[in-house]
């Protein structure tokens, strides 16, 4: 694996395996009374979130606090874009205290590939979502909980699956990530959306794209609902948050049409009603919780092995993570 | 005043030549030359291998005094220029306070002829404060000790098209020239880089091509409504070379100017994510620095133009979307219209006099520059080494700013000596 993580691209398909791999061993943590592993005793893990995120960020503080790491949360509000202190004295007060990873969620784009080839700091770098770019770990929580729910029915694997991902494509790194995620992982994956929330030169993306949700919904194996932000509701992206809801939302009538298997998917936070309708959000389907939960086991992963982990992380003790046919690095 | 007796020179690249400079003249007459050599006070300068060009002319450049003294003052300004080959620059209007009175074009005008690097021919605001709202005293501007004749809100688009109508009529009165920055507002709100498949990977929002074509479009037509002159700043699209080539096969008063970076780099650069290329109008794909390249060849761009845009480091030095716009030009622009025009074979050295001296010098309405290099001409000469090749060192600018699209690329050619009005104002490649 690279050194950073910052974006999906960054990821071969072993990489992703073993990402995938060690995430199940983590989970396997959770079952424990003692959830905590000493794999990062003494490393420091910062979170420098330039934007409030209260889910992504209390999710990689567990996950490091879980791996017996130090951690540091670094809320920059003020970041240069709003004429506060520069993302560059910012790096160079945590390269200054000293740290072993910096997990950076910030607004613009390609803030965390600054932080990272901008020789501000020495530490791995972990994208936890960039502007409109991307949100790899996000990809990764949402790959793992698909490979939980698919893989047994698919030979292990989510080759040949078929993932919708419905909305504001546009605007979403969650999206941009997971189409280059899943592609690398073998799945097919159509991006669903009105045309303008669909970025130019998409015909290049190693995707399908749709407008007709009701087109898809019938041969899809997973759906991934994204959220539709309120600033974009009065954007002029599309006529009324109602007319949204009525071509592109999921309601019972829609999830009628899904195959026996096929699970429901949300990255959070929903706009209940508009997106997604409660009965959806809350039904068998639905695996919207679960991918919270996997979220630590996934961020546990990737910064074990970002930071060096080469031995088994949980160690000789506990019984063989299931996990391990996914991979074969 | 001293004399400089030049051996050797290829003027236009055409033969080796002896030619003298006295006066703040160019003596080419052969006895005249030739008396020299004996003379005591002739200092004579070895110009073998090297190409004699007219001082350049820059339509547009930024040189940001008075308000932004950090980035650059008029005095670093041309002595960049100098060192770029440039006898004359017009200093672009958006600065703190904008140049839209007469008080404001005078400062920056007697700024230049205090310093002596360069001549400085201020760029008048159309609208008063660039707001885009009402016309800036134009009639003042053009009066003025700084005799303005070209006008921009460069940075800002005329987008009203009443505002621009009225514009394009009201300088005919004293022979000037709307210069527009064709950038549709609403199309380009928030945009940072090419929109294209590449700024929907990054997640940068799109400048689209359209945004500027369509603007160039209505301009053309808005002058040939009103039989004006336009001139278009920085055309960085294939598209806008289209619309330019129709309106001059119309028949039409529209000139056009490109900058070098738009010639030899592209939008492939955004994928650093390093603000160093973020520029407005944005880096373009390949297929237009191909289009923008066969334009400036065939005469349908006009000129090259600098755009040069000095920024402190601390307004690069941070993430894209927070940086500002703009690269510094005029120390690189010779050396990159060779790599891209000379080199290939599109222009020759005559044609690079056409394109960087006297076609800008006439769109300015600039007198004294822009001239043939012949017996009794202005004393405005570059000399210019084509054969070394460089990497370019930001360290070494002589701007104020560092932003340097080029700093680590290998460049060919270098400005050996610059005059302006028979004093140098380069020589050995360092100031003088």
């Amino acid at each position: 694996m690279k050194k950073h993580l910052l974006s999906a691209a960054d990821l071969t398909r072993e990489d992703a395996e073993l990402i995938l791999a060690t995430t199940d061993e983590m989970r396997s943590l959770a079952d424990r009374p003692i959830k905590k592993l000493p794999a990062l005793r003494g490393r420091t893990v910062v979170n420098l979130f330039f934007e409030d995120s209260t889910r992504t960020r209390i999710s990689f503080e567990a996950a490091a606090k879980r791996l017996s790491a130090d951690v540091i949360n670094f809320s920059a509000k003020g970041s240069s874009l709003s004429k506060g202190e520069s993302l560059k004295d910012t790096a160079l007060t945590l390269e200054a205290m000293g740290c072993d990873a910096v997990v950076c969620r910030h607004g613009a784009s390609g803030a965390p590939h600054r932080l990272a080839n901008s020789g501000w700091v020495r530490a791995s770098v972990v994208n936890a979502g960039d502007g409109t770019h991307e949100h790899p770990t996000q990809a990764l929580l949402d790959a793992f909980t698909m490979w939980r729910h698919l893989g047994p029915r698919n030979g292990g694997t989510l080759d040949g699956q078929r993932i919708a991902i419905v909305g504001d494509v546009l605007h979403s790194r969650v999206a941009r990530s997971n189409a280059l995620l899943l592609h690398t992982l073998g799945a097919e994956v159509t991006l669903v959306a009105p045309p303008t929330l669909l970025p130019v030169g998409i015909e290049s993306w190693p995707v399908e794209t749709s407008y007709d949700l009701d087109g898809v919904l019938p041969k899809a194996d997973a759906v991934m609902m994204l959220r539709v932000q309120r600033e974009r509701m009065n954007g002029g992206f599309f006529p009324t948050p109602r007319e949204y809801s009525r071509r592109y939302g999921l309601d019972g009538r829609r999830m009628a049409a899904l195959q026996d298997h096929t699970i429901v998917m949300h990255p959070g936070p929903m706009v209940r009603g508009m997106e997604i309708t409660a009965d959806v959000a809350d039904s068998d389907r639905s695996v919207i919780v679960e991918q919270v939960s996997n979220g630590v086991a996934v961020r546990m992963a990737v910064l074990y092995l970002l930071l060096g982990g080469s031995e088994p992380a949980v160690g000789t003790t506990s019984e063989p993570a299931t996990a391990n046919e996914g991979t074969d690095a | 005043m001293t004399s400089y007796l030049i051996k050797g020179a290829a003027i236009l690249g055409g033969e080796p030549t002896d030619l003298l400079i006295e006066d703040g003249r160019v003596v080419l007459d052969p006895s005249a030359v030739e008396r020299s050599r004996d003379r005591g006070d002739v200092e004579v300068v070895d110009a073998s291998g090297l190409i004699a060009l007219p001082g350049l002319v820059d339509l547009h450049t930024h040189l940001r005094e008075p308000g932004r003294e950090d980035a650059e003052t008029v005095l670093t300004g041309t002595q960049a220029a100098a060192m770029g080959g440039f006898t004359a620059v017009h200093a672009m209007a958006n600065t703190e306070p904008v140049a839209d009175t007469a008080g404001v074009v005078e400062q920056v005008w007697r700024l230049g002829r205090e310093g002596g690097y360069c001549d400085v021919y201020p760029v008048g605001a159309v609208t008063v404060g660039l707001a885009g709202e009402r016309l800036a005293e134009l009639g003042a501007m053009a009066d003025s000790a700084a005799r303005v004749r070209v006008f921009s809100d460069d940075g800002h688009c005329v987008n009203d098209a009443v505002l621009m109508r009225r514009a394009l009529e009201y300088v005919k009165a004293f022979d000037g020239v709307v210069a527009q920055h064709a950038q549709e507002p609403r199309l380009t709100e928030n945009a940072q880089m090419n929109e294209g498949e590449l700024s929907g990977r990054l997640g940068l929002a799109g400048w689209p091509a359209v945004a500027e074509e369509a603007v160039i479009a209505r301009d053309c037509l808005l002058a040939a409504h009103v039989g004006s002159r336009l001139h278009v700043c920085h055309v960085s699209t294939a598209g806008s070379v289209e619309i330019i080539r129709q309106a001059k096969a119309s028949g039409w008063n529209v000139t056009a100017e490109v900058c070098p970076h738009h010639l030899l780099l592209t939008d492939e650069l955004a994928a650093t994510y390093d603000p160093i290329y973020k520029v407005n109008p944005p880096l373009r794909t390949a297929a237009d620095t191909e289009a923008l390249r066969a334009a400036l060849a065939d005469g349908t761009i006009d000129i090259v133009a600098t755009d040069h845009a000095p920024h402190p480091l601390e307004d690069k030095d941070c993430e894209w979307a927070a940086a500002a716009f703009g690269m510094l030009g005029l120390e690189t622009a010779l050396s990159v219209v060779q790599e891209t025009m000379v080199d290939p074979g599109l222009l020759t050295w005559a044609e690079v006099a056409e394109r960087m001296s006297y076609a800008p010098a006439r769109i300015g309405r600039v007198a004294d520059h822009g001239q043939q290099l012949e017996d009794g001409g202005p004393a405005n000469v570059v000399l210019y080494d084509p054969s070394v090749r460089r990497v370019v060192d930001a360290g070494e600018s002589v701007s104020l700013s560092r932003n340097t699209p080029y700093a680590g690329m290998e460049l060919p050619g270098r400005v050996v000596a610059t005059f302006l009005r028979g004093k140098p104002t380069v020589l050995d490649g360092k100031l003088a």
